[in-house]
């Protein structure tokens, strides 16, 4: 028996890979999976299929993974990601995932960032709804025969640890409001860090970052928690941001930005190669600036196709229309950056194994294959790889007891919704796309002035403080992490940041990165 | 604007439900949005609890009756309500659990039932089904509104008429008798046509699209378009 905790993309292909070699699973979660964010993920899946005649390989995939993460991922992980993405996206398309094909039935391939081929499989743009329908149903195979079972309205609370070793995970659920004690080994598959930022991210209200704040308080390491990922293209809806997908771009979207009614098409005009499709962290910078000195940053997609409309981004425009009442086929529409993905999180090895035995981690929630920035289409890639991964090197046990019990626990509560927005503001001036030691600073001051009502508050407080800290101790600029008072690289920080919670404090070190084993 | 709640409330199954009444002054947002708000502010000590996720429609996570009609929170704008009073409930056709949260694992329990998947490799050569299928969020608006559907019973609604659509599409020739069977027992002899599940689909699935394909498939054994 294993203990999932999370059952988006990584959680369904951990619970999948376990019941396909007959091991038991519970699949715990807040909401079904139909809630999870990664329904949200929409311009696709990278694989080197290599169907589009451009002679693409894992090798030129695990290279340009490796250089948009700035070299900042195990180049051994990454190498095994990229190499086992070809069949990730065959099976995907096995269980009736509904990909775009090309005239011969082979899968279409679509261009993304910080890639110079096209390798990115996907659905129009909703990628993530159509992999998680696929593999919400196959999942449900397996729940019929009893080797999965669903706790679906189940909230982490904390883990169970004894002797240092990781027993079990107790949670509470939010229908009887008891909490039940789950014993065995567990995965965490519970998402980033997004619920740190309120109303300022594209992810979901209901990944609200506390699992991975317990857990760090509770002596889990956490690792590279200050690359933090700005999305170029977003909008403002009521609660959160509304995101455009990096496809619109790949499908040929441009970026301009307009002052005094002078348009400027900046990414072409300073990086003719890659244009419009540099890496995310890249672009996001470019528009902070086209904003700072007061223009207008804008996609124009009136250049698109009809049929690319119609085919490969429909779902994209009716969004649109629907929020901002207007036609991107006939107007470009206003852009500007916010936080999208958490490249750091729980520090797991390559076999996802976290710092205290018994535990693993995979998804968003673990840091592991995207370096200081991540590629756009290696998000569900990643979760998929990570959850298969993790779920071939956890060690079932026969424990399947589950003990309920009505006891108190200080974990057992949330943060209240002033003590997260309060937090959040403080974490966005500090983190924001372009830092400094002065804000850093002023923030970890403002934050540790912030008072805690319960232990979820004080733990998510002690992440905050983690991240802020990674921040101010890597003293250099790399993908997403740029310090205006460092603006180089400095291979002296070509290092995993590591921030770990002993004795009460948060200590930061960075680890050495290991070379490619296969060179 | 200026808007009245009447927002149906109850602490948990042992105990009545009884409506609050309360006034939110705000600049227009969605029903998500007003319920936050409330919930930081007015009842910040005993907050209305509901299921909320993505905020963007794509989640189904939000979906309760307002003004008496099933859709989500997170797509409806109080500008929608020029009389400015919103009823909101939760959807009556699950056992409510507190205030507008209801168990859904009916619909789940369903489709295990169903047997909704696939059993061999998917054979597609039109995706175009298999996509608006997958589209499904299992919301449950669908049943809400559906005069056939009562929990407990045999017929599952459009909430199983969906997947089965996809799995359907996809399906090999001996899997497609497995879904076939099960199509006629737990939809077709239950469905009544009436469609109301296509005017209050969320997505805006065209279940009928939908249903007369896979009647096609697995009522009249139309063999798949090659």
């Amino acid at each position: 028996m294993i203990n999932i905790v999370g059952a988006g993309l990584a959680g369904l292909s951990a619970a999948l890979t376990l019941a396909e070699n007959g091991i038991k699973c519970r699949l715990i979660s807040a909401q079904h999976s139909e809630r999870s964010q990664s329904v949200l993920a929409e311009g696709g899946i990278n694989a080197a299929l290599d169907t589009m005649g451009e002679s693409d390989t894992p090798e030129l995939h695990f290279e340009e993974t490796m250089k948009g993460g700035c070299y900042l991922a195990d180049p051994n992980s990454v190498e095994a990601l990229t190499k086992s993405a070809p069949n990730i996206v065959k099976k995907l398309a096995s269980l009736g995932v509904p990909f775009n094909l090309n005239a011969d039935g082979t899968i279409m391939l679509r261009s993304f960032g910080g890639q110079k081929k096209k390798r990115t499989a996907f659905a129009q743009s909703s990628t993530g709804k159509m992999i998680m329908t696929a593999l919400i149903d196959e999942v449900r195979k397996y729940e019929a025969q009893g080797l999965v079972t669903r706790f679906p309205h189940h909230t982490f609370v904390r883990l169970i640890v004894g002797e240092g070793r990781c027993e079990g995970v107790c949670v509470r659920d939010s229908f009887d409001k008891r909490l039940y004690d789950l014993l065995g080994n567990v995965l965490i598959c519970c998402g980033g860090l997004n619920g740190f930022f309120p109303e300022m991210t594209t992810g979901t209200a209901s990944d609200s970052g506390n699992a991975a704040a317990v857990l760090f308080t509770q002596g889990v390491r956490s690792a590279n928690l200050e690359m933090i990922q700005y999305h170029p293209t977003t909008f403002a809806i009521p609660g959160k941001r509304c995101l455009v997908t990096e496809a619109a771009r790949g499908e040929g979207g441009r970026l301009f930005s307009e002052k005094d009614g002078k348009r400027c098409y900046f990414m072409e005009e300073r990086y003719p190669e890659l244009g419009n499709l540099m890496p995310r962290d890249v672009v996001s910078r470019e528009m902070f600036r086209e904003l700072h000195g007061g223009a207008g940053t804008f996609l124009d997609m009136t250049g698109l196709d009809p049929a690319v409309w119609r085919g490969k981004l429909s779902d994209l425009r009716g969004e649109i229309m629907h929020y901002l009442a207007a036609d991107p086929a006939k107007t470009p529409v206003p852009v500007q950056p916010a936080i999208h993905y958490f490249m750091g999180g729980i520090y797991v090895n390559e076999r996802h194994e976290t710092s205290i035995s018994g535990l693993y981690a995979a998804g968003e929630c673990a840091c592991r294959y995207h370096g200081a920035n991540r590629l756009g289409g290696n998000s569900l890639l990643g979760a998929i790889y990570g959850g298969i991964t993790a779920a071939r090197n956890v060690t079932p046990d026969n424990n399947d007891v589950t003990e309920a019990y009505n006891g108190s626990e200080p974990f057992a509560c949330a943060p209240s919704p002033m003590f997260v927005k309060k937090t959040g503001a403080v974490l966005l001036r500090g983190l924001g796309i372009i830092r400094n030691e002065n804000e850093l600073k002023k923030a970890l001051n403002e934050l540790n002035s912030i008072k805690c009502e319960n232990a979820v508050e004080l733990a998510r407080r002690e992440l905050s403080a983690a991240m802020l800290m990674s921040a101010l101790a890597r003293k250099e600029s790399r993908g997403a992490h740029y310090r205006e008072d460092f603006p180089e690289t400095d291979d002296g920080y070509k290092k995993t940041t590591v921030a770990e919670y002993r004795e009460n404090a948060v200590n930061i070190s960075f680890d050495d990165i290991p070379g490619r084993r296969s060179e | 604007m200026k808007i009245i709640f009447e927002i149906q409330r109850r602490k948990s199954v042992q105990d009545k439900p009884y409506i609050r009444k309360l006034t939110l002054e705000t600049q227009d947002t969605t029903v998500v949005e007003a319920l936050d708000i409330i919930n930081a502010g007015e009842l910040a000590d005993d907050p209305i609890q509901w299921e909320c996720s993505c905020k963007q429609k794509k989640c189904g996570a939000c979906a309760m009756l307002i003004n008496g009609r099933p859709r989500l929170a997170c797509d409806a704008m109080l500008s929608e309500f020029p009389k400015g009073i919103i009823m909101l409930a939760p959807l009556k056709k699950f056992p409510n659990v507190c205030d507008l949260v209801v168990d859904r694992s009916v619909m789940y329990d369903g489709l295990k039932h169903f047997g909704s998947w696939l059993e061999g490799e998917a054979v597609c050569d039109d995706t175009g089904i298999a996509y608006e299928a997958s589209r499904c969020l299992q919301c449950g608006c669908c049943l809400e509104v559906c005069p056939n559907y009562y929990a407990g019973g045999e017929f599952f609604g459009a909430a199983a008429l969906v997947p089965a659509s996809r799995q359907i599409s996809e399906a090999d020739k001996t899997d497609g008798k497995r879904l076939a069977k099960a199509y006629n027992e737990h939809f077709h002899k239950g469905c009544g046509k009436s469609l109301s599940c296509k005017n209050v689909c969320p997505a805006g699935i065209d279940t009928e699209r939908l249903l007369v394909r896979s009647n096609a498939a697995a009522v009249w054994r139309r063999e798949k378009r090659k």
